[in-house]
């Protein structure tokens, strides 16, 4: 069936007849590394430590919560802790997890030997881990010679004037904004490689037409990073400049405006939102035609789509700020552009329905994790068509409806396909199969966590339980719902252990993968598990979407379809 | 099947992708353009919202002179890559000591402004909204000229020790287009501060 290459068992010796490495080498060997595969591990294990952490922080939260008038942390502890878990999860899980995917996949996919940029590539990285470590740091270093504050305490989104100087002495506000400045230039870095990648180092035959859907969106993704994380990094150095040159941007007393600031944020934030959800898409789009065995359907408007969103995700940011009073005109154009944003995501969830219609379903523990991705996105997208009417948001928002309606999109959409993703890129990346066994118990136990935790958060929300408070009185009615909510952020607690203990079980006694264990058809899988560090011995040639496809049912190539 | 597989490719078939140096300078100046849409909106919201003087129609005058210098020098630095795609190195020598220096005219331009607005004007950034969007609109913009500056002095070194071949004609081109990019920038700049904001 597949013509062996000669050149690749040479190589493959020559690798195998080394000594083994001291520890000290390995070290070296990963840190100087400019391989895309190892550093596309660095982050993935980069995120998950912060996942970790973050996920600590929520445990923490939901103690404090689960009960009225609990003195489990203090009021400033408190404050610290949803500043540190969102500013944690978004930047320094969300980001790295999913450039390491992408680092570590895009070039397998597009049949190149590494990203563009090795060392911009490498650089990148240590320096978004950087960040990360800076905020971290904080604990320690944000006291300073003041002795006031310690780590980051003005929420995730920093409004002004909270973040002047006058009202956040001490440099708690200096580390967050330096981390997420530092941080950002290494996404823009890894952008760059990503979209430069695409672009100039595709194999020959995989033109812009046969890319896998992965690929596509990942370049969309990327183009967002430049026009989303740039003007947050303008926002970042203008913050600087109030806190250290006494400058006026954000100083209302001056005549600076803290809507502004407001608005810069959400500039970034919201397409921030995109940037972190349709690299999510991409796995779905890999994994949910593998495992139903069909190819996807509706692939050009899948793309389109895509570029849809990205483009119409750039207008929708005000919907964050309703409640700021922008008047009615900016008002319902947000409302609109809100709207609309919802028509190619529309697109998007039909187009994955048609591909398992028909199909035959193999529901290993990834493709379980991209059912629940489906339901939970499309909940998800629900509660977001109710926030983004402005009158409802009037009510709702700063609610615990609003906090139920984004961890629906992060967790229940994010969180969930990046499951999925793990159990279906494992084996590729360590040569070994996740326990299936322990990946159902990971699945059924965070389906119920999660949805005891998130289904029912919106209910305390709707009661009038607003966001960011440390505690609340006994007779307000929202006990009961705090406590199961809390409950369930166990329940997803024990599960992610689960999954912890099965990536480094598996790693050891997993089942042998070998080099294509799901049958699959895009180049990743046409390479060993794991792949040499050169990828492919000799560089492939592609001729339609599915190069597996053709080769391994050459009377039948999809080269005839499309 | 767990050693590496083979798909042949048709080598008959012409296969030429876009140079992943220019795509990368691309892909930095549009995030560049962003961050400075950023301050460049931020300057715009805030003309005529200072609370105290000086005002922008009482300090600033056009900066006519360096704006042709930092123009032009778009032109040269595209002579200068012309120059090294023949081979001819005295003139990319040439060409490049000449962006370098009108370059560095408009620098000493912008400082001299800097100097008499801080110095006779008693404008700095804390002064009022319009010290603090002009000094970090501008300088932001003087920042990037620097970058460019160190950068073509560098182009300019290799020019002169002879180490600037046909074969770095892509390097030099796409540092240039950095250099029209920051030249492009100031056209909005002057247009922003110097003509709207005045």
């Amino acid at each position: 069936m597949a013509t062996q290459s000669p050149v690749n068992a040479i190589l493959d010796e020559t690798t195998s007849s080394s000594t083994h490495p001291s520890a000290l080498q390995i070290l070296h060997d990963w840190l100087t590394t400019a391989d895309h595969k190892k550093i596309g591990l660095m982050y993935i294990g980069y995120a998950l430590l912060f996942l970790v952490v973050g996920g600590f922080q929520a445990i923490l939260m939901r103690i404090q919560l689960a009960i009225p008038n609990n003195h489990f942390v203090s009021p400033q502890a408190f404050n610290q802790l949803f500043t540190m878990h969102g500013t944690t999860m978004v930047f320094f899980v969300g980001m790295p997890v999913l450039f390491g995917f992408g680092n570590y996949l895009i070039p397998l996919m597009i049949g190149a030997r590494d990203m563009a940029f090795p060392r911009l590539n490498a650089f990148s990285f240590w320096i978004a881990a950087f960040g990360g470590f800076l905020l971290y740091f904080s604990y320690l270093g944000a006291p300073g010679l003041s002795g006031a504050g310690s780590a980051p305490d003005v929420g995730w989104w920093a409004y002004a004037p909270l973040t002047a100087r006058a009202f956040s002495p001490g440099h708690s506000t200096d580390y967050w904004t330096l981390a997420i400045l530092i941080s950002g230039i290494g996404s823009i870095g890894t952008a760059i490689n990503i979209v430069a990648t695409i672009l100039c180092m595709r194999c020959p035959g995989m033109k812009l037409s046969r890319m896998p859907l992965l690929v596509w969106i990942y370049l969309v993704m990327a183009m967002m990073v430049f026009v989303t994380i740039s003007p947050l990094t303008a926002a970042q150095i203008m913050l600087l400049l109030d806190r250290y040159l006494g400058s006026h941007f954000f100083d209302t007393q001056a005549g600076g405006s803290a809507v502004l600031w407001m608005h810069f944020f959400w500039v970034f934030g919201h397409p921030e939102v995109y940037v972190l959800i349709l690299p999510t898409f991409a796995f779905a789009n890999e994994i949910i035609p593998v495992f139903s065995r069909k190819a996807v359907f509706g692939y050009p408007a899948m793309v389109a789509a895509t570029v849809a969103i990205g483009f119409i995700s750039l207008s929708v940011w005000a919907h964050h700020m309703f409640t700021v009073g922008m008047g009615p005109g900016a008002n319902t154009f947000f409302v609109l552009a809100t709207m609309t944003i919802s028509v190619p995501t529309g697109i998007k969830i039909f187009n994955w329905l048609a591909t398992i219609w028909g199909g035959k379903i193999h529901f290993t523990s990834s493709m379980k994790f991209a059912i629940g991705f489906l339901f939970q996105f499309l909940v998800a997208g629900l509660t977001g068509i109710m926030l983004g009417s402005a009158p409802f948001d009037w009510q709702l928002s700063n609610s615990y409806f609003v906090v139920a309606h984004f961890h629906y999109v992060l967790v229940g959409a994010i969180l969930f396909m990046l499951f999925s993703a793990f159990y279906y890129w494992y084996p590729k990346m360590t040569g070994r199969m996740l326990s299936e066994k322990l990946g159902t118990w990971h699945f059924w136990l965070f389906v119920i966590g999660f949805h005891l935790t998130f289904d029912l958060m919106h209910i305390p929300g709707i009661l009038g339980m607003p966001r960011r408070i440390y505690t609340y009185e006994a007779d307000r009615g929202w006990m009961m719902w705090n406590l199961l909510i809390s409950c369930g952020a166990v329940i997803q607690t024990v599960a992610t252990l689960i999954f912890v203990y099965n990536l480094i079980w598996s790693y050891f006694k997993g089942p042998v993968a070998g080099a294509d264990p799901w049958d699959a058809w895009t180049l990743e899988w046409s390479t060993t598990s794991p792949p040499p560090s050169y990828n492919f011995a000799v560089i492939p040639g592609v001729s339609s979407r599915r190069p597996l496809w053709d080769l391994k049912h050459p009377e039948d190539p999809d080269s005839n379809y499309e | 099947m767990s050693e590496a597989v083979l798909i042949p490719h048709n080598s008959t078939e012409e296969w030429k992708l876009p140079s992943r140096g220019i795509v990368g300078m691309a892909c930095l100046i549009l995030a560049e353009a962003a961050i400075f849409i950023i301050f460049i909106v931020a300057y715009i919201f805030y003309i005529g919202k200072s609370l105290t003087g000086p005002t922008p129609h009482d300090v600033l005058s056009l900066p006519i002179f360096a704006t042709v210098c930092l123009l032009s020098s778009s032109l040269t630095v595209h002579f200068a890559v012309n120059a090294v795609h023949v081979g001819k190195r005295t003139l990319s020598s040439l060409w490049l000591a000449a962006t370098v220096l009108l370059g560095g005219i408009f620098l000493t331009t912008t400082a001299l402004e800097w100097y008499h607005l801080i110095y006779r004007d008693g404008l700095t950034i804390r002064t009022n909204l319009f010290g603090t969007t002009f000094y970090s609109l501008v300088g932001l913009h003087a920042t990037h000229v620097i970058v460019g500056l160190i950068l073509l002095a560098f182009a300019l070194l290799f020019s002169l020790r002879g180490d600037l071949t046909p074969k770095h004609s892509e390097r030099l081109e796409v540092l240039s287009l950095y250099w029209h990019f920051v030249d492009a920038v100031w056209v909005v700049v002057f247009l922003v501060v110097y003509v709207l904001g005045r």
